[in-house]
């Protein structure tokens, strides 16, 4: 059995310590050891994006991350989001936009999304949906989450009822 | 999750002394985003997992016209993409590199890693064998230096000898009138593993136009990716005519030697074989203008 390791790292803009094994992964520390269950597991080999956290302000999956790896390093997770004032408008967004049904693919979106919007204030539809393309979900189809992250880049977008709305006065065929 | 031991390691010396003393389950560690998947799922064994991404030698990205690119094994290829230099001198590379998982993969995985990893889908390795990329590799008997192409040996496996390390890629300056392009087919519009890849280059004649020389290698059709050096043989002081590149990308279809698995027929690959190549040929050749 390995020997535990006490790793000292910064999550969430808070210094902690806390012993692991080195097989332990970064996902399961967070959620185990640390408590915050805002990070899910969905795939445990990196093809869902559930488990997305921001690692040195890199997007990584969590469950591809050894916790031992996070030595010194500073790690943002959903709890880490919201600030005191309120809600991030990603987060008034998703509601605004429901953009989640089950919620469980949620939060590595937001996390997601935020580190695009970190990266590039004002992406366009199409870089949105190339950033988000390791986050998978099951409920929503993507189209609310992708009208809500453009939304906070401030970028136009038809109206769902503009582009939906049946044909009328078409003339006489 | 099997047990194992973790250590950093902080220079290659004391890496190669390492794997001289206990080279069985000692797994190096790089990205992660292919070796923590395999030790979840017992396809590879670890006892004491190295961690090599504080290696200076294993982190090196330089790039320049005339020494070419120095690609550290364990750069990721979020670090090379975003690369000015190596963005604008390799498109052919950064085509591939760019594809390799999403995002969040980006992040982590290195280059080095796709290569050690060795799957035959591998997007990375063909885009490295038309650039003429080669293997340094580095072991208790000493350096030596292994083209890309002769680099897997089998699915899963390289030419890595016990004790020895991938230290770094060396890719030549591609010169004027070179270009490459590496594409492939996937079910979905990102993440996927490759049913198909293929990339090419050329080298054109600056005065001519014609074609002084070629490469072209396929991904997902063989055990490991494929070096059809009779399709790149082929165009050598042709013109770069529509005819040629068909033939070109025929002689690659007759090359592929794929498999029916879960991500495709054999047929539906050795058809994509040819279309690809056809595409990856008149790209590379499109750049090789500019």
């Amino acid at each position: 059995m390995s020997r535990r390791v006490l790793i000292h790292a910064r999550i969430n803009e808070e210094d902690v310590e806390f012993l692991c094994e080195p097989r332990q992964s970064l996902l399961e520390v967070l959620r185990e050891t640390l408590g915050l269950t805002g990070t899910k597991e969905g795939c445990s080999n990196g093809n869902c994006g559930a488990c997305n956290v921001i690692l040195d302000g890199v997007l990584v999956n969590s469950c591809l991350v050894l916790a031992v790896e996070i030595e010194n390093k500073s790690v943002t997770t959903i709890e880490g989001i919201a600030s005191p004032a309120g809600l991030h408008p990603l987060q008034q967004a998703f509601l605004a936009h429901t953009a989640l049904q089950c919620g469980v693919c949620t939060p590595g979106f937001i996390v997601a999304a935020k580190a695009l919007l970190d990266h590039n204030p004002h992406p366009t539809e199409p870089e949105v949906r190339r950033w988000l393309s390791g986050n998978l979900c099951r409920c929503t189809g993507y189209d609310k989450i992708v009208r809500a992250v453009l939304a906070v880049a401030g970028v136009p977008r038809p109206d769902i009822s503009e582009s939906h709305a049946p044909a009328r006065d078409q003339g006489a065929a | 999750m099997q047990d194992f031991e973790y250590m950093m390691a902080r220079s290659l010396d004391e890496t190669v002394s390492l794997l001289a003393q206990e080279p069985d389950g000692v797994q190096l560690l790089s990205g992660g985003t292919d070796l923590l998947v395999q030790l979840r799922e017992g396809r590879r064994i670890a006892r004491l997992v190295v961690d090599i991404k504080s290696i200076p030698e294993l982190n090196e990205l330089t790039c320049d016209p005339v020494a070419g690119l120095r690609l550290g094994a364990a750069v990721p290829c979020r670090r090379i993409c975003q690369h000015p230099v190596v963005t604008a001198m390799y498109p052919g590379l950064i085509d591939a590199f760019a594809l390799i998982g999403g995002v969040q993969i980006q992040g982590r995985a290195s280059v080095g890693g796709n290569l050690c990893n060795a799957s035959p889908a591998a997007d990375a390795i063909p885009a490295l064998i038309v650039h003429h990329a080669t293997c340094c590799v580095l072991g208790v008997a000493g350096q030596r230096e292994i083209p890309v192409e002769q680099f897997c040996v089998a699915p899963g496996q390289t030419a890595l000898r016990r004790g020895e390390l991938l230290v770094s890629l060396h890719i030549p300056p591609p010169g004027s009138g070179f270009g490459a392009h590496y594409l492939r087919f996937i079910p979905r519009n990102e993440m996927d593993i490759a049913v198909t890849g293929a990339a090419a280059s050329v080298m054109l004649d600056p005065a001519g136009g014609a074609i002084l020389s070629a490469r072209v290698a396929l991904g997902a059709v063989a055990p490991t990716p494929l070096f059809v050096a009779k399709a790149g043989d082929y165009l050598k002081d042709k013109a770069a005519t529509k005819e040629a590149i068909a033939e070109s990308a025929r002689i690659a279809r007759a090359a592929a030697r794929p498999i029916t698995d879960m991500r495709g027929t054999a047929a539906q690959r050795r058809h994509l074989a040819g279309v690809l190549t056809r595409r990856a040929l008149e790209k590379a050749i499109e750049r090789a203008r500019v």
